[in-house]
């Protein structure tokens, strides 16, 4: 009998009957066999759209910013939307597997490897953005701290910009050293069981040699706990500071206190959409539907209810802000927003941010998985228009009537940002053929309090007076 | 590098296993290590093992990334390039605060994770020895040391009595060592 009790009214984490070797050969085969037709169809496609995107970024680089849509007014377009968009994607895998690490939410073992996965490729196409938009972009390094040849002149560490050069490397290095760290006992799982000779020498380098002795996995519990608790204030300053960069301006719709709070409900509103597009056709295709189950899914949708209704909150209390403050300016800046010539921005993000995502008040769409797919891009599409709604039409119509101006993006920019999802599903593909999509090990662990076959095994006990069960107990240990 | 000779007992249940090491601490063989798939809580105790300090290690990291942030920036603001922003004073610690607690985590995270691949002895390129190719799948493995003065057919039932689904004797380097994890060692062809 197992010594860990888990109440039925909890759903089982891993459906079916399960066993440790089963668990590793559900998980670990994939990674084995030739991948299927879809595979190679929706790689290439990755693939032609991320040279689409070196094109575009090569295009950019040799004509110059011009080539984009921005102006003089409009300084910021669909780069900094894309990149906000990106970041705020970034933002549910170090949810997942931090906080709710520390919360002891047994549902992250199912979602977190992939979660982590998305939130460092979401990171990288970030980063893509406010780098090009740098225009000289040979000249990127000017943003590093180190006694140069220019003055010495150093970065002013005083600006929200450069506050996010660090917030944001920062967060790619820990977000990697955390994922890292939980892959390692598993590509030993890989290296161990392979059968071909390069399988066996690549996956042993990626292992690092680990071979799981008792003293190693106390090691590596400590330092998931420590690096859970570093990542929780961690993902929690990165939107923090992505909202200094406009909220430290004096820009009418930008300067508002509310918006550290407001972007990090929006980012893990965007981040569990992503999971959730991603995860379904994962689920699907490589045949997991037992470890990420419908109860996986309905979590996560639990978690976009919410954070769609905080970021509802914020748009109106911003709405009220600007009136109750009786500043022209701000007043201005949002009438503009929902009655200006990018009225369509505002009321898609509305409609897809705050009206749509209450439709999972309802337990049965919740638990429903087409709608839950058709739900996750509705969820994404409206964040992307949040952020390009706080961008654009803060900056379209500034205090000079005379430099207003309208703006729209160029082929160039289109490009770059589809490019991004070319880098974003190329890297996800590799992911999903070469690594274990799950954490095996974390999985085994809660396997016998959370399979389905061992939570049935515990309904006859379950069934027994508190006096017959101790008396067995008591029986069993003479 | 040391060549030693090993009594290896498989178990398949870690409530299995548990009373096995407690039999094997009492028996006066002497304990290897023992190998499982995943984390089983309560093993570093019943192996009478110490509780790791790598996060005390993580917090010096971490106050180290906060030194040095506040003392660069400080360094950088008062004395070395002394920068008018708008009239505010130069030292301005409020400002400071964000890169501050971004190096405080940088230098805790990674810190501790090249601790943790020390102590553990791992790295690219690494490899040791794996006394059964199923000790990351599904089997817990105690490794017991021996030498040629034991009794092998002793070890063997004695490690069968405590519930072992499988066991062997082996001979093998009980350290790391720099390999290829697709060949063998020459002591394993030997």
């Amino acid at each position: 009998m197992h010594l860990k009790y888990e109440s039925f009214v909890r759903e089982p984490l891993v459906d079916g009957d399960k066993t440790y070797h089963q668990v590793t050969e559900d998980i670990i085969s994939p990674i084995e066999k030739k991948p299927g037709r879809m595979w190679y169809v929706g790689f290439f496609f990755s693939v032609a759209l991320l040279l689409l995107g070196v094109f575009s970024v090569t295009w950019e680089v040799y004509y110059g910013i011009g080539v984009w849509g921005i102006n003089r007014t409009v300084g910021w377009g669909w780069d900094i939307t894309n990149f906000v968009w990106w970041v705020g994607i970034g933002h549910a895998g170090t949810l997942i597997s931090a906080i709710l690490l520390l919360f002891r939410q047994g549902w992250r073992t199912g979602v977190n490897r992939a979660a982590e996965a998305m939130t460092i490729f979401a990171v990288m196409c970030a980063g893509q953005f406010p780098i090009f938009h740098m225009g000289r972009v040979w000249d990127g390094f000017f943003v590093l701290p180190y006694p140069n040849s220019r003055g010495p002149l150093w970065p002013n560490f005083n600006s929200a910009l450069l506050w996010d050069v660090f917030a944001i490397s920062t967060y790619f290095t820990v977000s990697l050293l955390f994922w890292y760290s939980g892959l390692i006992p598993d590509f030993a799982t890989v290296r161990d069981r392979a059968k071909t000779k390069l399988r066996k020498r690549l996956y042993g380098l990626a292992s690092f040699g680990w071979t799981g002795t008792a003293k190693n996995w106390q090691r590596h519990e400590a330092l998931s706990l420590v690096l859970a608790g570093l990542s929780t204030p961690l993902v929690l300053s990165v939107h923090t500071i992505v909202s200094f960069d406009f909220a430290t301006s004096v820009i009418p719709g930008w300067h508002t206190t509310i918006f550290p709070p407001y972007f990090v409900a929006g980012a893990i509103f965007s981040g569990f959409a992503m999971v959730q597009t991603l995860l379904i056709v994962c689920r699907k295709i490589l045949g997991l539907e037992d470890y990420i189950t419908i109860g996986h899914l309905e979590a996560m949708n639990k978690v976009i209810v919410l954070t769609g209704s905080i970021v509802g909150v914020a748009y109106l209390t911003e709405l009220f802000m600007s009136w109750y403050s009786g500043v022209l300016y701000e007043q201005e800046a949002f009438k503009w927003r929902i009655l200006g010539p990018y009225w369509w921005s505002y009321w898609a993000m509305m409609t897809c941010n705050v009206v749509s995502p209450q439709l999972f008040w309802f337990k049965k769409l919740r638990r429903n998985v087409p709608f839950t797919f058709i739900m996750s891009i509705v969820v994404n599409i409206g964040m992307w228009f949040e952020r390009f709604v706080i961008i654009v039409t803060s900056l379209y119509r500034d205090y000079l009537p005379g430099s207003w101006t309208y703006y729209s993006p160029t082929w160039p920019e289109i490009g770059f940002y589809l490019g991004t999802f070319g880098l974003f599903f190329t890297c996800f593909f590799l992911f999903a053929k070469y690594f274990p999509v799950i954490a095996v090990a974390e999985i085994k662990f809660v396997l016998k309090t959370s399979g389905e076959n061992y939570k049935k095994k515990m309904e006859t006990i379950d069934a027994k007076s508190a006096e017959e069960f101790k008396h067995e107990l008591d029986h069993a240990h003479h | 590098m040391a060549i030693k000779k090993f009594a290896v007992a498989c178990y398949d249940d870690e409530e299995v296993l548990f009373p096995a090491v407690k039999q094997v601490r009492n028996s006066g063989y002497k304990l290897h290590d023992v190998y499982t798939p995943f984390p089983v809580h309560g093993l570093d105790g019943a192996l009478g093992l110490k509780e790791t300090d790598l996060h005390v290690a993580g917090f010096i990291y971490g106050i180290t990334g906060t030194s040095t942030a506040v003392g660069f920036m400080s360094w950088i603001f008062c004395s070395d390039w002394p920068i008018n922003f708008g009239g505010k004073p130069h030292w301005s610690l409020p400002a400071f605060i964000p890169i501050t607690f971004e190096l405080t985590v940088l230098f805790a995270a990674v810190g501790m994770v090249l601790t943790f691949c020390y102590l553990n002895q791992i790295m690219p390129g690494v490899k040791k020895h794996v006394f059964h190719p199923r000790q990351t799948d599904d089997l817990f493995v105690v490794a017991l040391e021996i030498n040629d003065h034991t009794n092998e057919a002793e070890v063997i039932n004695f490690l069968k009595s405590t519930g072992a689904v499988e066991t062997s004797v082996q001979v093998a380097e009980s350290e790391w060592w720099f390999g290829r994890w697709d060949k063998k060692e020459a002591y394993e062809l030997a």
